[in-house]
C-alpha cells in the first residue's frame, strides 16, 4: 500500500531560501541546497522547490540550484514557478529535478501540459492550482475559482473543471493550493481538497495552511489527499518531519518510516 | 566500468549521479562496442514502452543488450527498463526483448484500496517490497524500507520463480525480478534514498554465478 507523502516546500528566490506569508514579507530562511539536504536526511519522500525570481534573465540561478541539489539528495523533487514554455520544462528536467509543475502558464495556455507530458511523459509534470472560495456561481459551480499572480488575478476557471481537463490534457499530479488557507498555519482547506481527490484519478497534493500535525491527518484522510506539503512548521523548527510522521502513524496513517 | 544504456528515454543523469555518490565509475552510453566492453550494465528509462523499442530497435541496442545479457554479466533493469526487457506490453502493444516470458500489463481503475477506494494511476510514490526468497543484490534490505515507483504498468512474468519480491497495490504485482545474471526493480532505486543506494552499490559488486 502506497505511504501517504510528507513533502517540504521551499520558496526560493534568486537562489536562496524563502517562505512567504500570503505571498508577502519574505523571509530568508537559508541555502536550498544545504536545506534539500537537511530534509533529505530527516526523512522527506520529496521536495518541492518554487522559484519565486522575479526576473526572467536571473532564472539561471535557479538552473544551478536544481543541479546542486541533484546531486545531493537522492529522493524525487520537483519544481515550479515562472515555468512558461517546453525549453523551461526541459532545462529544469535536465538539471535533475524528477517533475516540474504549471501554474500560470498553463490557465493561459492549456496546452502547455499536453505538449509537456508529449515531450517527457505525463509522471514529470505537475499541475499547480491556485485556488480561492468565492461561492457558488454561474460560471463557477463549485464555488473554488482559479486564480493566479498570487492570488491577486481571478480568471473566472471553476477549479474543479480545470483540474479534470488538466487531468485529461495529461498531467500526471495536481499540487493544490488554497490561497485562502496558505499561510495561516490554521489548517488545510480540507473541502476543496476533497472535492479535488475524490474526481480525479490522478494523485493530489494538498498545499497551504498545515500548522500541526493534525492538520496534515485530516487533510490526508478526510480530504482524501494523496501528499501533503508543509513550509512554516518545519522550516521554523516547531515540528520535524519525524514527529509528523510519527503522529501520523500512530493515528493509522500509512507514513514511511525507514529512510 | 558500470554502462547506463541511453536510448533517449528519460533522465539517465539521475542514475549516473546516483552510482557516482556511491562510488562507482559509470558511462551514460549507446556506443555498443563500450557497452560490449562493459563490467555491467544498468537498464533504466521513463516513457512509453512503444517509444523506447523504436529507438532500441534503431540504434540496435536491443541486439547489444540480450548478448550482454547472454554472457553472463550482471545486468540491471529499472522502471521502463524492468517492463522492456518482458516479452510483450499492452502499452502501445509493443513486442519487447523477451529476456524474461511474460506480459506489461496496465493498472486499471477497477482496482481497490479498499471497498470504497479506488487505485490512483499512476502508482506514483512510496511502497513496500515483500521479497518471496534471499537474493545478494537485497541482503541489506528490510522489510520496513520502502521504494519510490512511478509507473501506470507492471510486469507479469509467466514464471513465477521470477519474480523476487512484489507489492501491493490494488494487487500484489512483481515489482523486483530476478533472473540469472539479471535483476530488474519496478521501482527508482535512485530515487529511493538510503535502502535504494544500498541495493545499487550491491549490484554494483555483485558477483552472480
Amino acid at each position: 500500500m502506497l505511504s501517504k507523502r510528507i513533502i517540504p516546500c521551499l520558496d526560493v528566490r534568486e537562489g536562496r531560501t524563502t517562505k512567504g506569508i500570503k505571498f508577502q514579507n519574505n523571509v530568508d530562511i537559508g541555502d536550498p541546497v544545504e536545506m534539500a539536504r537537511f530534509y533529505y536526511e530527516a526523512g522527506a519522500d520529496e521536495i518541492v522547490f518554487y522559484d519565486i525570481t522575479a526576473s526572467h534573465e536571473k532564472r539561471d540561478i535557479m538552473i544551478d540550484v536544481v543541479r546542486r541539489v541533484a546531486e545531493t539528495i537522492f529522493i524525487p523533487f520537483s519544481v515550479g514557478g515562472g515555468i512558461r514554455t517546453i525549453d523551461d520544462m526541459r532545462a529544469v528536467l535536465l538539471a535533475g529535478a524528477e517533475k516540474v509543475s504549471v501554474n500560470s502558464a498553463a490557465v493561459k495556455t492549456p496546452e502547455i501540459i499536453s505538449s509537456g507530458a508529449k515531450a517527457f511523459g505525463s509522471q514529470c509534470i505537475v499541475l499547480g492550482m491556485d485556488v480561492k472560495f468565492v461561492g457558488e456561481k454561474e460560471n463557477i459551480p463549485s464555488g473554488y475559482e482559479i486564480v493566479i499572480n498570487g492570488g491577486r488575478t481571478y480568471m473566472g476557471i471553476d477549479a474543479l473543471e480545470w483540474a479534470l481537463k488538466g487531468q485529461d490534457l495529461g498531467a500526471g499530479e495536481i499540487c493544490l493550493n488554497s490561497i485562502d488557507a496558505d499561510g495561516t498555519c490554521d489548517g488545510y482547506e480540507i473541502n476543496l481538497t476533497s472535492l479535488i481527490s475524490n474526481s480525479v484519478n490522478i494523485p493530489v497534493i494538498a498545499s497551504g495552511g498545515a500548522g500541526m500535525p493534525e492538520h496534515l491527518y485530516q487533510v490526508l484522510t478526510k480530504g482524501t489527499a494523496d501528499a501533503a506539503l508543509i513550509a512554516s512548521m518545519v522550516h521554523y523548527d516547531n515540528y520535524t518531519i519525524s514527529d509528523i510522521k510519527n503522529y501520523l502513524d500512530n493515528k493509522g496513517v500509512k507514513v514511511r518510516k525507514s529512510w | 566500468m558500470i554502462a547506463i544504456i541511453d536510448y533517449e528515454a528519460g533522465n539517465l543523469a539521475s542514475v549516473k549521479r546516483a552510482v557516482s555518490f556511491i562510488g562507482f565509475d559509470c558511462i551514460v552510453t549507446n556506443d555498443i562496442d563500450v557497452i560490449c566492453r562493459a563490467d555491467r550494465i544498468i537498464f533504466p528509462g521513463v516513457g512509453a514502452a512503444g517509444t523506447a523499442m523504436k529507438s532500441l530497435k534503431r540504434m540496435g541496442l536491443d541486439k547489444a543488450i540480450i548478448e550482454f545479457f547472454n554472457s553472463g554479466r550482471p545486468v540491471l533493469g529499472i522502471c521502463l527498463g524492468t517492463q522492456v526487457i518482458m516479452g510483450f506490453s499492452q502499452e502501445n502493444n509493443t513486442h519487447c526483448l523477451k529476456i524474461i516470458n511474460g506480459t506489461v500489463k496496465a493498472f486499471t481503475k477497477e482496482l481497490h484500496i479498499s471497498d470504497d477506494i479506488c487505485i490512483k494511476i499512476p502508482h506514483m510514490g512510496w511502497n513496500r517490497v515483500m521479497l518471496s526468497r534471499k537474493h545478494p543484490v537485497f541482503d541489506d534490505m528490510q522489510e520496513k524500507d520502502e521504494f519510490y515507483f512511478v509507473h501506470g504498468f507492471y510486469p507479469v512474468p509467466d514464471n513465477l520463480n521470477h519474480v523476487l519480491g512484489v507489492t501491493d497495490y490494488g494487487i500484489d504485482f512483481a515489482s523486483v525480478i530476478a533472473y540469472k545474471n539479471l535483476i530488474a526493480t519496478q521501482f527508482h532505486l535512485e530515487k529511493s534514498g538510503r535502502p535504494g543506494l544500498g541495493i545499487l552499490k550491491n549490484f554494483c559488486r555483485w558477483n552472480p554465478c
